[in-house]
């Protein structure tokens, strides 16, 4: 045994816990680890893929082609809503939104699990990375969104641009929120990833994207509360706002009867909900977490 | 001196799953068997290293040395009692390394770096430095999910030994390495132990650790079974015979080799 030990090495700070852990405040501190998850998961999304980055666009037109057709030209929804197409699109781009997050946030833990299992980090990281990247596609869909609404004479407006902001932020924390409570649990139990798949169903369903809200008011005679509680619902309302009114012949009347009158109240209150819906799954995640590593096989 | 890692009073619980599905569960609680069974991997572990201070922690398999460096590294927390830790801690927990088999080396480099803590300027800084240590050639661009389990290795000790860290972990980490590999792994830790920094080491490699360590801490079945003086632990788990007609001399590079392939 070498008695060499002759530097004197100051650690500094204090005694702390290794394991200390701000949850989400900490992700955003380490934006530069944050960064280079988001390009990894950018490349890594179609993994092995021919086609790659272009499943995010191909995903969201097939879907779009179907439901024009279906919906439009079959049901005949063509004729009784004004572009009809614009209208499926708008709502499409948010609801595309979600799902990808919502899903591909569920798998991010088990996914990324070689690195969750050896390195301390905070595991909020994975889903809130995984929103990330699927708002990065976002900004494509909705430049050809603008494009095709400018055809139609479209104008862009300030009560607009906050529609889209609000759309944006609602999708953004009730997309994170579900991702984290869903990330720990999928851990414990693979049927919640299974259970992904069906949620999406009732989302694309459950959302005025491919009927007009009118059919909602009329059907329901007025009593739309419900539906109207739902936040994806909302921010496809604001996106309606935003792109499809504009683009219709008598713009005022199309809000009167095809928004619901305080929109933008709606807005902000799901903006709100989905906050404290995010601090609840921050929650339950940090109460989760202490046992993931130990589950991921 | 100062405290570098302080446990105390730890404890980890892991929970044996006998029945996983909802049919196996209905099953299992029908015919009035057990649903789960829990299994201490620590029972009321407690020390104190102080800064500069290198130790052996030892111990037979299962013994619990692997999840108590997951809980000085962060990975895990206790499930009873504290664990503490000053400054920034870097190290290998089990072997490999945290990289994501589908990016390439180069891209885990960066990565990895940032997951302990360096800036992107700090690990452009020492990249150069990190893969020359590493040897792995050319194939640094290629993905890690590729590599041999010895190159995975060397990626992973390179850059965890060249973080600025106050507490440095190896784990086993020269059980997959090659003779040459072994020998520089040997040579950084000294660096580390004598530039005054924590080091942890896990081996069962007698030699090695008499080498390498002033204090052995030896786990039994996830508690403390003797703490203090390494030929002391050493002899205590009975890991002195095979070694006794085979000392390693400090100068002698190759009896340490040997006696380091013992950790295999």
């Amino acid at each position: 045994m070498s008695e060499t030990v002759s530097a004197v090495h100051v650690a500094p700070g204090e005694l702390t816990p290794p394991s200390a852990n701000q949850g989400l405040l900490e992700v955003f501190r380490r934006r530069y680890l944050l960064k280079l998850l988001v390009r990894r998961e950018i490349s890594a999304r179609y993994q092995g893929s021919f086609l790659g980055l272009m499943w995010s666009y191909i995903n969201p037109l097939s879907q779009f082609f179907l439901y024009w057709f279906v919906m439009g030209y079959i049901l005949n929804l063509h004729k009784n809503v004004e572009n009809f197409a614009v209208h499926i699109f708008a709502g499409l781009i948010v609801v595309h939104f979600f799902t990808e997050t919502f899903a591909a946030g569920t798998r991010s833990i088990v996914r990324n699990k070689a690195l969750v299992k050896k390195m301390a980090m905070p595991r909020e990281m994975f889903p809130v990375a995984s929103m990330l990247v699927s708002l990065y596609h976002v900004g494509p869909q909705l430049v050809i969104l603008v494009i095709a609404c400018l055809f139609y004479g479209w104008m862009p407006d300030p009560g607009g641009v906050l529609a889209v902001l609000l759309a944006l932020g609602i999708i953004m924390l009730l997309g994170t929120a579900l991702a984290l409570l869903f990330a720990a649990a999928n851990v414990f139990f693979r049927d919640f990833g299974s259970a992904v798949g069906i949620l999406t169903h009732f989302v694309r369903f459950g959302v005025p994207m491919i009927y007009p809200y009118s059919l909602v008011d009329e059907r329901f005679g007025g009593h739309t509360t419900a539906y109207l509680s739902n936040p994806i619902a909302d921010a496809v309302l604001l996106m309606q706002r935003a792109f499809w009114i504009g683009t219709t012949q008598h713009p005022a009347e199309m809000a009167r009867t095809n928004l619901p009158p305080n929109l933008f109240q709606l807005g902000a209150l799901a903006v709100v909900a989905c906050f404290v819906l995010l601090l609840i799954g921050q929650m339950v995640f940090t109460r989760l977490q202490n046992r993931i590593p130990e589950r991921l096989q | 001196m100062t405290a570098s890692i302080v446990a105390e009073n730890v404890s980890k619980t892991f929970t044996l799953r006998y029945h996983r599905t909802f049919k196996q569960m209905t099953v299992a609680m029908v015919k009035g068997h057990d649903v789960s069974d829990d299994f201490k991997a620590l029972d009321d572990v407690s020390f104190t290293i102080e800064q500069g201070e290198s130790i052996g922690l030892m111990g037979l398999n299962g013994s619990g040395k692997s999840t108590m460096l997951k809980l000085i590294n962060g990975i895990m927390r206790p499930d009873g009692g504290t664990v503490l830790t000053r400054g920034r801690i870097a190290g290998l927990i089990a072997t490999g390394a945290g990289f994501h088999p589908q990016l390439t080396g180069r891209e885990n480099v960066y990565l990895n770096a940032a997951i302990l803590g360096m800036s992107e300027a700090e690990t452009r800084r020492k990249f150069d430095e990190i893969v020359d240590f590493a040897d792995i050639g050319r194939h640094l661009d290629a993905p890690v999910g590729n590599y041999s389990s010895g190159m995975f290795a060397r990626l992973g000790f390179s850059v965890a030994i060249h973080v600025d860290s106050d507490i440095f972990l190896a784990d086993e980490v020269l059980a997959v390495g090659d003779r040459p590999f072994k020998r520089k792994c040997m040579e950084k830790m000294e660096e580390i132990r004598t530039s005054g920094r924590t080091l942890l080491y896990v081996s069962h490699a007698a030699g090695s650790v008499r080498k390498m360590c002033d204090r052995v801490i030896v786990l039994e079945k996830g508690r403390v079974g003797f703490d203090g003086d390494v030929d002391e632990g050493i002899r205590y788990l009975k890991y002195d015979d095979d070694n006794t007609e085979n000392e390693p001399d400090e100068d002698d590079t190759e009896d340490m080799d040997d006696d380091l392939g013992a950790d295999i």
